[in-house]
């Protein structure tokens, strides 16, 4: 049965350039004499490191434990001595340092004991659970922790699992190879990942500019009921998630949402490969195929050791002269690298020998002209050209509004920019700075909130001072003078006002004085009553000294607040 | 740059603009057969008019002259300023115009890209307003010496009624709204052998090669089919609409569609990506507005043509029929709002 296959707006189609490193086997990299693991390589947390320099570790050992459960682990891709567990460059944009493990290979590929795994006995929640601790990301280039995808979502049940053998950027052919070479390994991962979220079919999307692979995986997958190979027009992004998944089932996935939530999930060929490693014969994710391409005498695929410098494996490749930089990823949405001393990530899909020759500077940029280009090509359906004027605007608002963050920043508006506008740079630049903003605001909103907080605090502690300060001074008095003269003596410190005791006191005022002292008073002792204090259990000399204190520190306080110049 | 993508299509401004002005030439090419190289002259005009105020316009702002002297934008402008104008209009008034066009319509707003209004159309409903005399002299078919051409284009010596005649549509305006005349579309357009079959001799020809030139743009990816098929499409229903209902005094769908500014204005005017609406609904309300606009002043108006000033007009109302128009984006087709953040 053939699926009936849907279809994406926009794409374009570069050349392809896949047959120069598509015709040669897979070859396995030479093993470097170091290598740096990076400990967070994967979308999630950062996991935490489990060895210390100058430790030894067998291939295969866990060096780095996931960060609760969103993140992946991390393996020693070779046995060795751990020289150092400090912040190394890593190969991103930003070109900025993470914790990673250096390790000196002793050349002995030594394994720690693999516990394979009888999947068909065990529940989906230990499947996902080795998943995890073998640190089997998405290989597909956004290294998302795929026991997380194997969770059933808001539609309760995957039904359909999409395998993504598109591979639609141009240069790049890892996948290609593995699915000609590994077609059955890559067959028994898909029966795992089936069994695990237990979907009823199984499309593997395939472009149609591979026959091998497409012959390769038709014939592995022959035997299971349900799953079929499904050859998808050549047009990138055809291999972006949310394309693949449209096309071959017509739903469309919106930013922020998972497949899962529709009853759909998208696995990449190389991940359901090292799925089946992981269950089958217990082996981490400690390599995975590299394509060595560009401007370089001999384009091909190499396995490689996650933590291999990438230039110990461009070498194999055998760069021209005039190759000026390197590029990780493909054409379209690769970038280029600061240097090529770093290490292979599972994320390194494709290192790319770059010359002006191959890849043209672009003319300069020139005015949008609203030509409506880009439009068309969008595969998110936007209106990049919109996007741009408001990212240059800065109104950030405005992107949000027009859609930015379903931007899946694929590359080809900007391919197809008659004015040659980076503008996928501007897209960067406007999330970015969205996503700044919205930190300095979570800042600024906890530094607001503090302040508050500690201004409430130091008034309550101000007032709770003066309320112990003045139910010290009444018990005082009470004491001195006896509970008789109680009226007497809170009247003027009631009033407050130091000339209203020189004059005589009406019958009023004084009767009304009188009350409000009273109120006082009863408001202090109930306060007095409330707090402990430490004169309570005191002899009766001691009181009796207190009293005095007490009595003299209040005539002391009744002569300071009257006035220095005496009234008229 | 280093960022991604790292290839790039070959296509620039540039490219798109000579395809314009390459698609204009079998027009042009028409346009001298039954006119004479008068419109060559003009064209050479305009070019030079345009380039010398983009080039002064350029240094005045500190951009790179070079750069964006070469963009062909400014020649696209004065192409279409030559090819709406009449072709022996006076040199001054071409190439004030086109200046106009470039230093107030394009440049004051800011150059290339910016301009909320089409330069060209600008430029016409200038001269139309302040010269109208002028622009209403279009020459008598036949009129093709080139040296007396010349000589009404750069002596101004006063066209004679013997170079110079009435377009179809100025003769159906003038002569229907006088209440005494009692002509009918029939009759007018029947009267003037020089009317041709349909939308005058020689102007209908000239539309049919500027329908071939934007066929070729539209195959070549240059413009897309919303505005040309919502153009005509509007114009000839409402034209249709009329003419079934009263013939006498409302002229017919092909002759709307072929005379006048109409073909050129279809394909060259009214898809000019700057000034026009961009969403594919927003193309066909930008060029039905047009259309309707074009047949309101044809018919009621004051002016012989009204393509320019529906153009202008509809430019006016971009952004919100872009605002408008704006198709929901992947995976947000049931939401209320095409983009954002769910």
């Amino acid at each position: 049965m053939m699926a009936s296959l849907f279809s994406f707006k926009g794409g374009v189609k570069p050349a392809s350039h896949k047959d120069e490193s598509a015709q040669v086997p897979i070859t396995l990299a030479p093993l470097p004499s170091r290598l740096v693991v990076p400990l967070r390589q994967s979308a999630g947390g950062m996991p935490l490191p489990l060895v210390s320099a100058g430790q030894r570790v067998l291939k295969g050992e866990r060096i780095g434990a996931p960060e609760g459960n969103f993140s992946s682990a991390i393996h020693a891709p070779t046995s060795g001595l751990v020289v150092a567990v400090e912040p190394r460059m890593l190969p991103h944009p930003s070109g900025l340092s993470a914790l990673c493990v250096e390790i000196e290979a002793d050349g002995e590929e030594r394994w720690i004991d693999l516990v394979p795994v009888n999947y068909e006995t065990e529940t989906p929640d230990a499947l996902r659970d080795i998943l995890r601790d073998a640190g089997v990301v998405g290989l597909g280039g956004a290294t998302f922790p795929s026991h997380l995808k194997l969770k059933p979502g808001a539609s309760g049940r995957i039904e359909t699992l999409i395998i993504n053998g598109a591979e639609c950027e141009p240069w790049i052919t890892c996948d290609d190879r593995l699915m000609r070479e590994r077609s059955d390994e890559i067959a028994r991962g898909i029966a795992i990942l089936r069994h695990i979220v237990s979907a009823e079919r199984v499309l593997i999307g395939i472009e149609d500019n591979k026959p091998q692979a497409i012959a390769a995986v038709r014939a592995a997958t022959a035997g299971s009921e349900g799953v079929e190979v499904v050859p998808v027009p050549t047009r990138y992004p055809a291999g972006g998630e949310r394309q693949l998944i449209r096309v071959l089932t017509g739903i469309e996935i919106p930013y922020g949402r998972f497949g899962a939530d529709f009853g759909v999930q998208c696995f990449n060929v190389a991940t359901a490969c090292s799925v089946h490693r992981a269950i089958d014969l217990g082996q981490p994710l400690i390599s995975r195929i590299v394509t060595l391409a560009g401007n370089v005498e001999r384009p091909g695929n190499v396995e490689a050791l996650i933590g291999t410098p990438i230039d110990a494996l461009l070498k194999l490749a055998m760069p021209k002269a005039d190759t000026d930089r390197t590029i990780m990823g493909g054409p379209m949405m690769g970038f280029t690298l600061p240097r090529t001393d770093l290490p292979v990530t599972k994320a390194a899909n494709c290192i790319l020998a770059a010359s002006p020759a191959l890849f043209p500077p672009q003319g300069a940029e020139m005015p949008c002209i609203r030509c409506g280009a880009c439009t068309r090509a969008c595969p998110a359906e936007l209106q990049p050209h919109e996007l741009y004027w408001f990212s240059r605007a800065k109104n950030f608002g405005k992107t949000q509004e027009y859609g930015i963050f379903d931007c899946i920043e694929c590359g080809c508006c900007a391919y197809v920019c008659p004015s040659n506008i980076p503008l996928v740079d501007y897209y960067r630049f406007a999330k970015s700075s969205m996503r700044t903003l919205e930190r300095e605001k979570a800042v600024a909103d906890a530094a607001r909130q503090r302040f508050e907080f500690r201004t409430e605090r130091d008034e309550r502690d101000k007032a709770e001072k003066a309320a112990r300060l003045a139910a010290k001074t009444a018990a005082g008095r009470q004491a001195a003078e006896g509970p008789g003269a109680a009226k007497a003596t809170a009247a003027p410190t009631a009033t407050q006002a130091p000339s209203a005791e020189e004059k005589p006191l009406t019958p009023l005022d004084d009767r009304k004085k009188a009350l409000i002292a009273a109120a006082i008073q009863r408001i202090q002792s109930q306060k007095t009553g409330v707090q402990p204090k430490n004169t309570d259990n005191l002899s009766p000399e001691k009181q009796a000294e207190i009293r005095e204190i007490e009595a003299r520190r209040n005539k002391v306080r009744e002569l300071a607040k009257t006035p220095p110049e005496e009234p008229v | 740059m280093n960022n991604s993508p790292h290839v790039h299509l070959p296509i620039s401004v540039r490219v798109i603009m000579l395809k314009v002005l390459l698609a204009l030439l079998p027009g042009i090419a028409v346009y001298v057969w039954f006119f004479g190289a008068a419109i060559l002259v003009q064209i050479a005009l305009a070019s030079t008019a345009a380039l010398a105020g983009e080039a002064a316009m350029l240094k005045l702002r500190g951009k790179p002259v070079g750069l964006f002297l070469s963009d062909g934008s400014a020649l696209v402008t004065a192409w279409l300023i030559a090819l709406t104008f009449p072709p022996i209009a006076p040199w001054w008034l071409i190439v004030s115009a086109t200046l106009f066009a470039l230093i107030v319509a394009k440049h004051l707003y800011g150059g290339l890209g910016q301009n909320p209004f089409n330069p060209a159309m600008v430029a016409f409903c200038v001269s139309i307003i302040a010269f109208p005399a002028l622009m209403s002299q279009w020459p008598a078919v036949g009129f093709t010496d080139f040296a007396a051409q010349m000589r009404v284009i750069f002596e101004s010596q006063s066209a004679q009624d013997a170079v110079t005649m009435a377009t179809p549509l100025d003769a159906l305006r003038t002569q229907l709204h006088t209440p005494e005349a009692r002509a009918t579309v029939a009759g007018i357009l029947g009267s003037h052998a020089t009317f041709g079959n349909i939308g005058g001799k020689g102007w209908e020809w000239i539309a049919l090669a500027y329908l071939v030139g934007g066929l070729w743009l539209l195959q070549q990816r240059i413009i897309t089919w919303h505005v040309p098929v919502a153009f005509l499409g509007v114009l000839a229903t409402i034209a249709t609409v009329f003419s079934f209902a009263n013939p006498d005094s409302y002229a017919g769908p092909t002759f709307h569609v072929i005379t006048g500014g109409a073909m050129l204005g279809a394909f060259f005017i009214a898809t000019d990506p700057v000034s026009g609406a961009t969403t594919p609904r927003g193309k066909l309300i930008f060029a039905a507005g047009v259309a309707l606009l074009t047949w309101v002043i044809r018919t009621f108006g004051a002016y012989p043509d009204g393509m320019a000033f529906g153009v202008l007009l509809m430019n006016l109302c971009v952004p919100l029929i872009d605002m408008g128009t704006q198709p929901p984006v992947f995976g947000h087709k049931d939401d209320k709002r095409g983009g954002g953040v769910p």
